[in-house]
C-alpha cells in the first residue's frame, strides 16, 4: 500500500532490520522491483471488484431467457447463446449507433476547428483580448451542464432545433471546449519560439505557421482532445435526454436508458445492450490507449 | 489583424513577426459564450420567472427562491449531497490514492493491471448505471436482496457505482502525480532509516498534496452531478431519499414543467458547486503549496 518505488540502502547500515523486510541477501535488487505484499493484495482486491461486474455482465448476456430469472449471474451460462445480442441488434441498435457516431464526429470537428485557432492565439499573442478569451474558458471548466440545461432548452427551442441531432451536438461541443482549450494551450506552449522565428524570417504567414508548424508539432495534444471530445459526445446523456424526444435523433446512451423499460425483466438482453454499447469505445481504447492515458495523467500531475 | 502587423515595428520586431490576430479566437469565444456562458446567466434570470416551457417566461420576483427555501426536499437534498460527497470522497480518494501510488511503479504486471483497472472508465455513466441496475436486481442480481429499495442500500449503491466508474480516472491522476515525486527524497529517507510506511506518510502524501486537491475538487463537483446514476438506479427513491439537486431540478423542469423553479434549483446547484470548490481550495491551502517542493 505504501510507495513502492522507494529506494533501499545498498550498503549495509547499522540499523536493526525492520519487520517484514527481506533478508539482506536480496537487498541488491533494484528498489522498484521490490514486492510490497500489502499493496499487491490491495490491487488484487480491486481487480476482483472491477472484474466481477464485468464478468457477470458478459456471462448473463449469454444466458438464454428461460434461465435468466432463476440463475445467479455469477454462474457461467450452461448453454451460451447469442440470442440476446440478436434481440438488441434487431431493436434499432444500428440506428442508435450511427446517430452516436454522427454526434461524436461532428463534435470532434467543431471542437478542433474552434479550439485549435483559439489556443494558437492564446499562446502566440500577448494581447489583452487573447488573455481574456483564454480566461473565459478557464472559468468554463466549472460550469456544470446540469445548471444550464433549462436555459439551453429555451435557446434550442427558440432556434427551432429541438428534437434534432444538432440540438445534442452544439451544446455537447460547447461543453467539451474548456478542457480541450486547456490541453491544447498546454501542448502549444511547448513548441519552441525559435521555430516560429525561423518561419517568420522566411516570411510565412500566421496561417501557414499554424498548418505547417503548430498542428504537426501538437499532434499529441490534438489526439488527446479528439479522444476526450469523442468520449464526451459518446457518453453524453443529459443533453440527448432533454433536447430530443423521438426515435429519429436518439443516441446510444438514451437508447440504453429506454431499453431499461423496454426489456423490463429481460435483464440478459439489457446487459447485452450494455456490452454492445461498450465495444466501439473499447476498440478505440485498444488503439489509442497511450494518447488517452497520457493526456489524462497530466490533469493532476505536478 | 492589423494590430499584430504593427508589432513588427516594435523593439524585438523579428521575434514578433507573423503572430496571429486575436480575431482567430473569436469563433470559439462566440460559440462558447452562446451555448455555455449566456445560458448560465439566463438560468439566474429564469429563476425569477414563471415559465411552463410554452410561451414566454413571466417575471415573478423571488417566488421561486421562496418556494425553494420552504421546500422540505431542499434540506433533505442538501444533507444528502453533503453525505454523498463525503462518502464518495472517502471511498474514491483512499482507493485511488493507494492504487495510483502502487501503479506508479514499473513492474510488468502493474502495466497489465492498470490497463484492466481503467476499463470501467470507458463505459458511460448510463451503461454503468444500467449494468448495476441489473446486477442489483432483487431477483436476478448478485446480491439477492432489494438493495435499491432500502434508503441506506440505495445510498451506498450510488457511492459504490460512482466509485467504480471514477476511481480509474483518479488512480491515473495519482499515478501521474506519484511518478513526479523525486526519487532522491526516498533515497534520502531510506538512508535516514525511514521504513516504507513512514516514507508513505512523510514523503508521498505531502508531495501529492497538489494532486489530492485537484482530485478532490473533481470528486466534489462530480458527485454533485451524479444525475444518470440516480435517474437510472433509484429515480431519487426510495421516496425522495436519493433525490440530489440535479434530480430535483430535472423533476421540477422536465416532469412538472415548472422551469422557473427548476432554474432556481439549478442556480442553487451552481452556487453550491462554486462555494464548495472555493472552500476546498481555501482549506487545502492551494495557494500556499509552493513550498512543498523546496529542499529537493
Amino acid at each position: 500500500m505504501s510507495h513502492d518505488t522507494l529506494p533501499r540502502p545498498t550498503t549495509a547500515d547499522k540499523r536493526p532490520e525492520q519487520p517484514g523486510r527481506r533478508p539482506s541477501g536480496r537487498r541488491r535488487r533494484h528498489w522498484s522491483r521490490r514486492a510490497n505484499p500489502l499493496a499487491g493484495l490491495g490491487s488484487i482486491v480491486w481487480l476482483v471488484i472491477v472484474l466481477v461486474p464485468i464478468y457477470a455482465m458478459l456471462s448473463a448476456s449469454l444466458t438464454g431467457p428461460d434461465k435468466a430469472l432463476t440463475g445467479n449471474p455469477l454462474k457461467p451460462p450452461t448453454d451460451p447463446t447469442l440470442d440476446n445480442y440478436n434481440t438488441v441488434l434487431n431493436s434499432g441498435f444500428w440506428h442508435l449507433l450511427s446517430n452516436t457516431v454522427i454526434v461524436a464526429v461532428t463534435v470532434v470537428g467543431i471542437v478542433l476547428v474552434l479550439c485549435v485557432p483559439l489556443a494558437y492565439v492564446a499562446v502566440r499573442t500577448r494581447t489583452r483580448w487573447s488573455g481574456a478569451a483564454f480566461r473565459l474558458f478557464l472559468l468554463g471548466v466549472a460550469i456544470p451542464a446540469q445548471a444550464v440545461v433549462v436555459p439551453l432548452y429555451l435557446l434550442i427551442a427558440k432556434l427551432d432545433l429541438y428534437d434534432s441531432l444538432l440540438a445534442v451536438i452544439l451544446p455537447t461541443a460547447a461543453f467539451a471546449m474548456p478542457v480541450s482549450v486547456l490541453v491544447l494551450t498546454g501542448t502549444l506552449r511547448d513548441i519552441s519560439e525559435d521555430l516560429y522565428e525561423a518561419m517568420a524570417l522566411d516570411g510565412a504567414s500566421p496561417m501557414r505557421m499554424l498548418f505547417q508548424l503548430t498542428i504537426p508539432l501538437a499532434k499529441g495534444g490534438i489526439s488527446t482532445v479528439v479522444i476526450y471530445a469523442a468520449l464526451q459526445a459518446w457518453n453524453g446523456f443529459l443533453f440527448p435526454l432533454i433536447f430530443t424526444q423521438s426515435d429519429e435523433p436518439r443516441v446510444l446512451t438514451l437508447g440504453l436508458f429506454n431499453y431499461v423499460s423496454q426489456f423490463g425483466v429481460n435483464i440478459p438482453a439489457l446487459l447485452a445492450s450494455v456490452v454492445l454499447s461498450g465495444i466501439p469505445i473499447f476498440a478505440v481504447y485498444l488503439v489509442a490507449r497511450r494518447a488517452l492515458i497520457g493526456g489524462l495523467m497530466g490533469v493532476g500531475g505536478k | 489583424m492589423s494590430v499584430t502587423d504593427q508589432t513588427v515595428a516594435s523593439g524585438r520586431g523579428k521575434v514578433r513577426a507573423g503572430r496571429p490576430g486575436a480575431v482567430w479566437a473569436l469563433p470559439a469565444v462566440l460559440f462558447f459564450t452562446f451555448f455555455a456562458v449566456v445560458p448560465m446567466a439566463l438560468a439566474f434570470y429564469l429563476s425569477f420567472t414563471k415559465w411552463d416551457g410554452l410561451g414566454d417566461p413571466k417575471p415573478v420576483g423571488l417566488a421561486n427562491w421562496q418556494k425553494l427555501l420552504d421546500d422540505p426536499r431542499l434540506t433533505q437534498s442538501l444533507t444528502l449531497t453533503v453525505l454523498l460527497t463525503a462518502a464518495s470522497w472517502a471511498f474514491q480518494t483512499v482507493v485511488a490514492l493507494l492504487l495510483g501510488v502502487w501503479a506508479a511503479g514499473r513492474q510488468r504486471n502493474r502495466a497489465v493491471l492498470s490497463a484492466i483497472f481503467f476499463v470501467p472508465f470507458l463505459l458511460s455513466s448510463t451503461a454503468i448505471s444500467v449494468l448495476f441496475y441489473a446486477l442489483l436486481d432483487p431477483n436476478f442480481g448478485i446480491i439477492q436482496k432489494d438493495t435499491l429499495g432500502s434508503s441506506s442500500g440505495a445510498f451506498l449503491a450510488i457511492v459504490f457505482v460512482g466509485g467504480w466508474q471514477f476511481i480509474p480516472f483518479h488512480t491515473l491522476i495519482y499515478q501521474g502525480g506519484a511518478r513526479q515525486i523525486p526519487q532522491v527524497l526516498y533515497q534520502a529517507a531510506a538512508i535516514d532509516g525511514a521504513g516504507r510506511y513512514r516514507q508513505f506518510f512523510s514523503i508521498t502524501l505531502p508531495q501529492l498534496r497538489h494532486t489530492i486537491t485537484t482530485s478532490t475538487v473533481l470528486i466534489v463537483v462530480g458527485s454533485l452531478t451524479y444525475f444518470e446514476t440516480v435517474l437510472i438506479l433509484t429515480k431519487g427513491g426510495p421516496g425522495t431519499d436519493t433525490a440530489i439537486l440535479p434530480y430535483l431540478m430535472y423533476e421540477a423542469g422536465f416532469k412538472t414543467y415548472d422551469f422557473g423553479y427548476a432554474s432556481a434549483i439549478a442556480s442553487a446547484l451552481v452556487l453550491a458547486a462554486t462555494g464548495l470548490s472555493l472552500v476546498l481550495i481555501r482549506l487545502t491551502g492551494f495557494g500556499g503549496m509552493r513550498s512543498t517542493r523546496e529542499g529537493m
